[in-house]
Protein backbone atom coordinates (compact mmCIF):
# COMPACT_ATOMS: atom_id res chain seq x y z
CA UNK A 1 0.00 0.00 0.00
CA UNK A 2 1.43 3.12 -1.01
CA UNK A 3 0.27 5.19 2.38
CA UNK A 4 2.51 2.97 5.02
CA UNK A 5 5.75 3.37 6.27
CA UNK A 6 8.41 1.09 7.14
CA UNK A 7 9.30 1.59 10.86
CA UNK A 8 11.96 -0.30 12.25
CA UNK A 9 12.84 0.10 16.41
CA UNK A 10 16.57 -1.09 16.83
CA UNK A 11 17.64 -1.83 20.23
CA UNK A 12 21.67 -3.12 20.93
CA UNK A 13 19.87 -6.42 22.31
CA UNK A 14 17.68 -6.82 19.33
CA UNK A 15 15.54 -5.23 16.59
CA UNK A 16 12.27 -4.66 19.12
CA UNK A 17 10.35 -4.38 15.75
CA UNK A 18 10.72 -4.10 12.21
CA UNK A 19 7.10 -3.70 9.92
CA UNK A 20 4.63 -1.60 7.64
CA UNK A 21 3.24 0.69 9.84
CA UNK A 22 0.66 3.57 9.42
CA UNK A 23 1.67 6.31 11.44
CA UNK A 24 4.70 6.22 14.51
CA UNK A 25 4.78 8.62 17.21
CA UNK A 26 7.77 9.58 18.98
CA UNK A 27 9.25 11.30 22.16
CA UNK A 28 11.46 13.86 20.56
CA UNK A 29 13.57 16.33 22.46
CA UNK A 30 11.48 19.53 20.97
CA UNK A 31 8.53 17.37 21.67
CA UNK A 32 6.46 14.45 20.46
CA UNK A 33 5.38 14.17 16.57
CA UNK A 34 3.98 11.58 14.36
CA UNK A 35 5.19 11.25 11.19
CA UNK A 36 3.20 9.84 8.67
CA UNK A 37 4.33 8.71 5.10
CA UNK A 38 5.92 11.17 3.12
CA UNK A 39 7.31 13.23 5.98
CA UNK A 40 9.88 15.44 5.45
CA UNK A 41 13.35 13.25 6.47
CA UNK A 42 14.50 14.43 9.69
CA UNK A 43 16.75 13.41 12.40
CA UNK A 44 16.03 14.12 15.77
CA UNK A 45 16.93 12.80 19.57
CA UNK A 46 14.43 10.83 21.56
CA UNK A 47 13.48 11.23 25.14
CA UNK A 48 12.81 8.90 28.05
CA UNK A 49 8.55 8.69 26.85
CA UNK A 50 6.24 6.87 24.83
CA UNK A 51 6.21 5.57 21.82
CA UNK A 52 4.09 4.41 19.66
CA UNK A 53 2.92 3.11 16.34
CA UNK A 54 -0.73 2.50 14.50
CA UNK A 55 -0.76 -0.74 12.36
CA UNK A 56 -4.03 -2.35 11.18
CA UNK A 57 -5.45 0.31 12.62
CA UNK A 58 -4.32 -0.66 16.40
CA UNK A 59 -1.98 1.21 18.57
CA UNK A 60 1.17 -0.44 19.71
CA UNK A 61 3.00 1.24 23.06
CA UNK A 62 6.43 1.14 23.92
CA UNK A 63 8.65 2.58 27.06
CA UNK A 64 11.87 4.35 24.99
CA UNK A 65 14.59 4.90 26.86
CA UNK A 66 17.21 8.22 24.95
CA UNK A 67 18.50 7.78 21.46
CA UNK A 68 17.29 9.20 18.11
CA UNK A 69 15.40 8.50 15.34
CA UNK A 70 15.82 9.05 11.80
CA UNK A 71 13.43 9.49 9.22
CA UNK A 72 13.11 10.01 5.63
CA UNK A 73 9.91 10.05 3.21
CA UNK A 74 9.21 6.29 3.18
CA UNK A 75 11.27 5.04 6.25
CA UNK A 76 11.86 5.71 10.02
CA UNK A 77 14.79 3.94 12.02
CA UNK A 78 14.69 4.34 15.41
CA UNK A 79 17.72 3.47 17.19
CA UNK A 80 16.85 3.74 21.25
CA UNK A 81 18.68 1.98 24.13
CA UNK A 82 16.03 0.43 25.51
CA UNK A 83 12.52 -0.40 24.01
CA UNK A 84 10.05 -2.44 26.37
CA UNK A 85 6.37 -2.96 25.03
CA UNK A 86 3.58 -2.24 26.99
CA UNK A 87 2.69 -6.06 27.42
CA UNK A 88 5.97 -7.20 28.76
CA UNK A 89 6.38 -4.38 31.74
CA UNK A 90 5.85 -5.96 35.15
CA UNK A 91 3.54 -2.79 36.48
CA UNK A 92 4.17 -3.34 40.29
CA UNK A 93 7.74 -3.41 39.71
CA UNK A 94 7.97 0.02 38.05
CA UNK A 95 5.69 1.04 40.50
CA UNK A 96 8.16 0.14 43.02
CA UNK A 97 10.78 1.70 41.03
CA UNK A 98 8.78 4.35 40.87
CA UNK A 99 8.40 5.24 44.89
CA UNK A 100 11.70 4.03 45.56
CA UNK A 101 13.35 6.95 42.72
CA UNK A 102 11.05 9.47 44.53
CA UNK A 103 11.73 8.47 48.03
CA UNK A 104 15.40 8.88 46.84
CA UNK A 105 15.19 12.36 44.74
CA UNK A 106 13.50 13.84 48.25
CA UNK A 107 16.41 13.40 50.18
CA UNK A 108 18.79 14.63 47.36
CA UNK A 109 19.78 18.30 46.73
CA UNK A 110 19.95 19.32 42.88
CA UNK A 111 23.36 19.47 43.09
CA UNK A 112 24.42 16.08 43.83
CA UNK A 113 25.53 13.99 40.99
CA UNK A 114 23.05 11.34 41.95
CA UNK A 115 20.75 13.55 41.74
CA UNK A 116 20.45 13.69 37.64
CA UNK A 117 20.82 9.62 37.89
CA UNK A 118 18.19 9.27 40.05
CA UNK A 119 15.76 12.19 37.79
CA UNK A 120 16.37 9.77 35.00
CA UNK A 121 15.15 6.92 36.73
CA UNK A 122 12.06 8.38 37.99
CA UNK A 123 11.47 9.23 34.30
CA UNK A 124 11.55 5.80 33.27
CA UNK A 125 9.50 4.45 35.48
CA UNK A 126 6.94 7.18 35.05
CA UNK A 127 7.08 6.66 31.06
CA UNK A 128 6.86 2.43 32.06
CA UNK A 129 3.71 3.15 34.02
CA UNK A 130 2.09 5.15 31.61
CA UNK A 131 2.82 2.87 29.03
CA UNK A 132 1.49 -0.53 31.40
CA UNK A 133 -1.80 1.44 31.46
CA UNK A 134 -2.57 1.72 27.85
CA UNK B 1 55.27 -50.27 41.86
CA UNK B 2 51.84 -49.31 42.52
CA UNK B 3 49.10 -52.17 43.13
CA UNK B 4 46.55 -52.69 40.97
CA UNK B 5 43.77 -51.27 42.68
CA UNK B 6 45.66 -48.02 43.88
CA UNK B 7 45.73 -47.60 39.57
CA UNK B 8 42.43 -48.28 39.54
CA UNK B 9 41.55 -45.74 41.92
CA UNK B 10 43.51 -43.63 39.71
CA UNK B 11 41.73 -44.15 36.60
CA UNK B 12 38.13 -43.74 37.83
CA UNK B 13 39.35 -40.14 39.51
CA UNK B 14 40.66 -39.09 36.14
CA UNK B 15 37.29 -40.54 34.40
CA UNK B 16 35.62 -38.01 37.16
CA UNK B 17 37.45 -35.24 35.94
CA UNK B 18 37.19 -35.90 32.14
CA UNK B 19 33.39 -35.95 32.72
CA UNK B 20 33.30 -32.57 34.93
CA UNK B 21 35.60 -31.05 31.72
CA UNK B 22 33.57 -32.28 29.25
CA UNK B 23 30.06 -31.14 31.20
CA UNK B 24 31.76 -27.44 31.35
CA UNK B 25 32.77 -27.68 27.23
CA UNK B 26 29.46 -28.20 26.58
CA UNK B 27 28.20 -25.16 28.54
CA UNK B 28 30.56 -22.77 27.59
CA UNK B 29 29.41 -23.98 24.11
CA UNK B 30 25.79 -22.94 24.83
CA UNK B 31 26.91 -19.90 26.14
CA UNK B 32 29.31 -18.81 23.50
CA UNK B 33 26.50 -19.04 21.16
CA UNK B 34 24.46 -17.12 23.16
CA UNK B 35 27.27 -14.31 23.28
CA UNK B 36 27.37 -14.99 19.83
CA UNK B 37 23.77 -14.20 19.00
CA UNK B 38 23.89 -10.85 20.82
CA UNK B 39 27.09 -9.75 19.32
CA UNK B 40 24.77 -10.48 15.78
CA UNK B 41 21.92 -8.99 17.35
CA UNK B 42 24.18 -5.76 18.22
CA UNK B 43 25.64 -5.67 14.50
CA UNK B 44 22.81 -3.66 13.31
CA UNK B 45 22.91 -1.02 15.83
CA UNK B 46 25.87 -0.55 16.01
CA UNK B 47 26.42 -0.16 12.10
CA UNK B 48 23.12 2.35 11.96
CA UNK B 49 24.71 4.53 14.45
CA UNK B 50 27.90 4.72 12.91
CA UNK B 51 26.46 5.90 9.90
CA UNK B 52 24.18 8.51 11.30
CA UNK B 53 27.06 9.57 14.02
CA UNK B 54 29.62 10.00 10.51
CA UNK B 55 27.50 12.14 8.43
CA UNK B 56 26.24 14.33 11.38
CA UNK B 57 30.28 14.72 12.10
CA UNK B 58 30.72 15.51 8.55
CA UNK B 59 27.99 18.78 8.38
CA UNK B 60 29.51 20.06 11.96
CA UNK B 61 32.45 21.86 10.88
CA UNK B 62 34.25 22.27 14.05
CA UNK B 63 32.86 19.77 17.32
CA UNK B 64 33.50 21.28 20.55
CA UNK B 65 32.90 18.80 23.21
CA UNK B 66 34.02 17.89 26.63
CA UNK B 67 34.90 14.32 25.31
CA UNK B 68 37.25 15.34 22.71
CA UNK B 69 39.21 17.97 25.10
CA UNK B 70 43.01 17.59 24.05
CA UNK B 71 45.16 17.83 27.08
CA UNK B 72 48.44 16.96 27.73
CA UNK B 73 48.42 13.74 29.16
CA UNK B 74 49.47 13.46 33.17
CA UNK B 75 46.97 11.55 34.82
CA UNK B 76 45.62 8.54 32.73
CA UNK B 77 43.04 5.87 33.23
CA UNK B 78 42.83 2.22 32.11
CA UNK B 79 39.55 0.36 31.96
CA UNK B 80 40.97 -3.41 31.97
CA UNK B 81 38.26 -5.96 30.93
CA UNK B 82 38.96 -9.70 31.95
CA UNK B 83 36.16 -12.13 32.34
CA UNK B 84 34.95 -13.21 36.31
CA UNK B 85 35.14 -16.80 36.21
CA UNK B 86 38.87 -19.03 35.83
CA UNK B 87 39.38 -21.76 33.58
CA UNK B 88 39.51 -20.48 30.27
CA UNK B 89 42.99 -20.93 29.41
CA UNK B 90 45.43 -18.07 28.67
CA UNK B 91 42.69 -15.88 28.28
CA UNK B 92 43.04 -13.49 31.34
CA UNK B 93 46.49 -14.21 31.89
CA UNK B 94 47.62 -12.30 28.47
CA UNK B 95 45.29 -9.72 28.85
CA UNK B 96 46.87 -9.23 32.54
CA UNK B 97 50.16 -9.52 31.30
CA UNK B 98 49.39 -6.78 28.34
CA UNK B 99 48.13 -4.58 31.12
CA UNK B 100 50.63 -4.70 33.10
CA UNK B 101 53.29 -4.14 30.31
CA UNK B 102 51.19 -1.11 29.70
CA UNK B 103 51.09 0.41 32.65
CA UNK B 104 54.63 -0.67 32.91
CA UNK B 105 55.57 1.89 29.92
CA UNK B 106 53.03 4.57 31.14
CA UNK B 107 55.05 5.02 34.66
CA UNK B 108 58.26 5.01 33.10
CA UNK B 109 56.89 8.31 31.18
CA UNK B 110 56.13 9.53 34.42
CA UNK B 111 52.18 9.47 34.09
CA UNK B 112 49.82 8.80 36.99
CA UNK B 113 48.31 5.56 36.42
CA UNK B 114 44.85 4.73 37.71
CA UNK B 115 42.88 1.77 36.67
CA UNK B 116 38.91 0.67 36.15
CA UNK B 117 38.85 -2.93 36.50
CA UNK B 118 35.79 -4.71 34.75
CA UNK B 119 35.80 -8.47 36.04
CA UNK B 120 36.99 -10.40 38.75
CA UNK B 121 40.17 -11.76 37.36
CA UNK B 122 41.46 -8.31 36.42
CA UNK B 123 40.38 -6.88 40.14
CA UNK B 124 41.82 -9.62 42.08
CA UNK B 125 45.16 -9.67 40.09
CA UNK B 126 45.30 -6.10 40.53
CA UNK B 127 43.94 -5.05 43.76
CA UNK B 128 47.66 -4.57 45.60
CA UNK B 129 49.16 -3.67 42.31
CA UNK B 130 47.70 -0.74 40.77
CA UNK B 131 44.94 2.03 41.74
CA UNK B 132 41.82 1.02 41.46
CA UNK B 133 39.41 3.43 41.48
CA UNK B 134 36.02 2.34 40.27
CA UNK B 135 35.34 -1.65 39.90
CA UNK B 136 32.41 -4.34 38.33
CA UNK B 137 33.12 -7.62 39.24
CA UNK B 138 30.27 -10.29 38.50
CA UNK B 139 28.67 -8.97 35.77
CA UNK B 140 29.66 -10.69 32.99
CA UNK B 141 27.52 -13.71 33.29
CA UNK B 142 24.41 -11.65 32.59
CA UNK B 143 24.02 -7.83 31.25
CA UNK B 144 22.94 -5.65 28.69
CA UNK B 145 23.58 -1.78 27.76
CA UNK B 146 23.04 -0.40 31.33
CA UNK B 147 26.13 -2.00 32.08
CA UNK B 148 27.83 -0.36 29.52
CA UNK B 149 26.15 2.79 30.37
CA UNK B 150 26.89 2.18 33.96
CA UNK B 151 30.84 2.32 33.22
CA UNK B 152 30.55 4.99 30.84
CA UNK B 153 29.31 7.07 33.57
CA UNK B 154 31.80 5.68 35.38
CA UNK B 155 34.30 7.01 33.14
CA UNK B 156 32.83 10.32 31.41
CA UNK B 157 32.10 12.57 34.44
CA UNK B 158 35.87 12.74 36.17
CA UNK B 159 37.23 13.07 32.86
CA UNK B 160 35.05 16.06 31.77
CA UNK B 161 35.61 17.20 35.45
CA UNK B 162 39.43 17.30 34.66
CA UNK B 163 40.46 14.26 36.94
CA UNK B 164 42.30 12.78 34.49
CA UNK B 165 43.49 13.70 30.94
CA UNK B 166 43.49 10.21 28.63
CA UNK B 167 41.64 6.69 28.93
CA UNK B 168 42.63 3.63 27.23
CA UNK B 169 40.36 0.45 27.47
CA UNK B 170 42.38 -2.61 27.31
CA UNK B 171 40.36 -6.07 26.27
CA UNK B 172 40.18 -9.00 24.48
CA UNK B 173 39.44 -8.37 20.73
CA UNK B 174 37.74 -11.58 19.52
CA UNK B 175 39.47 -12.70 16.24
CA UNK B 176 38.00 -16.25 16.46
CA UNK B 177 36.64 -19.08 18.94
CA UNK B 178 40.24 -20.00 19.62
CA UNK B 179 41.59 -16.36 19.01
CA UNK B 180 41.57 -13.45 21.25
CA UNK B 181 43.63 -10.64 20.87
CA UNK B 182 44.71 -8.37 23.97
CA UNK B 183 44.26 -5.00 21.98
CA UNK B 184 44.74 -1.21 23.75
CA UNK B 185 42.44 1.33 22.83
CA UNK B 186 42.57 4.97 23.14
CA UNK B 187 38.74 6.45 24.32
CA UNK B 188 38.97 9.84 25.90
CA UNK B 189 39.75 12.21 23.74
CA UNK B 190 37.74 10.49 21.89
CA UNK B 191 39.42 10.31 18.34
CA UNK B 192 37.80 12.38 15.82
CA UNK B 193 34.86 10.96 13.95
CA UNK B 194 33.62 11.37 10.66
CA UNK B 195 37.06 11.44 8.87
CA UNK B 196 38.52 8.59 6.36
CA UNK B 197 34.75 7.81 5.68
CA UNK B 198 33.91 7.67 1.94
CA UNK B 199 30.38 9.36 1.93
CA UNK B 200 28.05 7.73 -0.35
CA UNK B 201 26.24 11.10 -2.07
CA UNK B 202 22.79 9.27 -2.32
CA UNK B 203 23.57 8.37 1.48
CA UNK B 204 23.87 11.71 2.84
CA UNK B 205 20.44 13.08 2.55
CA UNK B 206 19.71 16.69 4.02
CA UNK B 207 17.83 16.12 7.11
CA UNK B 208 16.17 18.25 9.60
CA UNK B 209 17.35 18.31 12.62
CA UNK B 210 15.51 18.45 15.55
CA UNK B 211 17.56 19.97 17.72
CA UNK B 212 20.11 21.81 16.13
CA UNK B 213 22.99 19.18 14.07
CA UNK B 214 25.79 20.52 16.98
CA UNK B 215 23.40 20.07 19.87
CA UNK B 216 22.53 16.62 18.43
CA UNK B 217 25.94 15.77 17.84
CA UNK B 218 26.94 16.20 21.17
CA UNK B 219 24.07 13.97 22.63
CA UNK B 220 25.58 11.39 20.33
CA UNK B 221 29.35 11.69 21.50
CA UNK B 222 28.51 9.38 25.48
CA UNK B 223 25.83 7.23 23.16
CA UNK B 224 28.90 6.26 21.38
CA UNK B 225 31.25 5.97 24.08
CA UNK B 226 28.27 3.12 25.70
CA UNK B 227 28.40 1.70 21.58
CA UNK B 228 32.60 1.49 22.08
CA UNK B 229 31.93 -0.37 25.82
CA UNK B 230 29.16 -2.62 25.15
CA UNK B 231 30.89 -3.80 21.64
CA UNK B 232 34.23 -4.71 24.27
CA UNK B 233 31.78 -6.51 26.84
CA UNK B 234 30.15 -8.56 23.46
CA UNK B 235 33.84 -9.45 22.88
CA UNK B 236 34.86 -10.48 25.93
CA UNK B 237 31.86 -12.69 26.57
CA UNK B 238 32.17 -14.25 23.11
CA UNK B 239 35.91 -14.41 24.07
CA UNK B 240 35.79 -15.74 27.73
CA UNK B 241 33.33 -18.58 26.41
CA UNK B 242 34.91 -19.29 23.40
CA UNK B 243 38.72 -19.58 25.32
CA UNK B 244 37.06 -21.71 27.77
CA UNK B 245 35.39 -24.02 25.20
CA UNK B 246 39.05 -24.82 23.54
CA UNK B 247 40.62 -25.19 26.86
CA UNK B 248 37.79 -27.89 28.27
CA UNK B 249 38.50 -29.56 24.81
CA UNK B 250 41.94 -30.14 25.63
CA UNK B 251 41.04 -31.08 29.05
CA UNK B 252 39.35 -33.65 28.11
CA UNK B 253 41.07 -34.95 25.19
CA UNK B 254 44.41 -34.86 28.08
CA UNK B 255 41.92 -36.83 30.33
CA UNK B 256 41.63 -39.57 27.59
CA UNK B 257 45.49 -39.89 27.09
CA UNK B 258 45.78 -40.33 30.92
CA UNK B 259 43.06 -43.15 31.48
CA UNK B 260 45.13 -45.13 27.98
CA UNK B 261 48.47 -45.15 29.61
CA UNK B 262 46.86 -45.75 33.33
CA UNK B 263 44.91 -48.72 31.79
CA UNK B 264 47.68 -50.08 30.27
CA UNK B 265 49.55 -49.87 33.36
CA UNK B 266 46.95 -51.21 35.14
CA UNK B 267 46.95 -54.46 33.04
CA UNK B 268 50.73 -54.84 33.54
CA UNK B 269 50.42 -54.47 36.74
CA UNK B 270 47.84 -57.62 36.73
CA UNK B 271 49.35 -59.48 34.12
CA UNK B 272 52.58 -59.48 36.71
CA UNK B 273 50.47 -60.23 40.01
CA UNK B 274 49.44 -63.32 37.96
CA UNK B 275 52.41 -64.36 37.04
CA UNK B 276 54.14 -63.82 40.41
CA UNK B 277 51.34 -65.57 41.83
CA UNK B 278 51.08 -69.07 39.09
CA UNK B 279 55.53 -68.80 39.83
CA UNK B 280 54.55 -69.07 43.99
CA UNK B 281 52.39 -72.23 42.67
CA UNK B 282 54.29 -74.07 40.20
CA UNK B 283 57.05 -73.42 43.08
CA UNK B 284 55.18 -75.07 45.74
CA UNK B 285 53.96 -78.52 44.05
CA UNK B 286 57.33 -79.10 42.56
CA UNK B 287 58.52 -78.79 46.09
CA UNK B 288 55.85 -80.49 47.47
CA UNK B 289 56.54 -83.73 44.67
CA UNK B 290 60.42 -83.87 45.38
CA UNK B 291 59.37 -83.95 49.06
Amino acid sequence: MSDELMLEIVTPEKMAFAGNVEEVTIPGTEGEFGVLRGHEALLSSIEIGELNFTKDGKKTYYAVNTGYGEVTSSKVTILIETAERADSIDKDRARKAKESAEARLAQLAKEDTEYKEVHLALLRSIARISVAEK
Amino acid sequence: MASVKDIKRKVSAVHKTKQITRAMNMVAASKFKASQLKMENFRPYASKFMDVLNSLALRVESITHPLLAVREPKKIRVICMTSDRGLCGGFNTNLIKATERFLREKSNEGKEVAMVSVGRKGRDYFRRKADIVDQRVDVLNKFDMTLAVAISNDVITPFIGEVYDELYLIYNQFVSVAVQRPTVVRLFPLPSIGQNVGIDAEKNIDYVYEPSDEVLLQRLLPMYVHVLIYRALLETSAGENGARMAAMDNATSNCEDLIRTLTLKMNKARQAAITAELMDIVGGTEALSKG
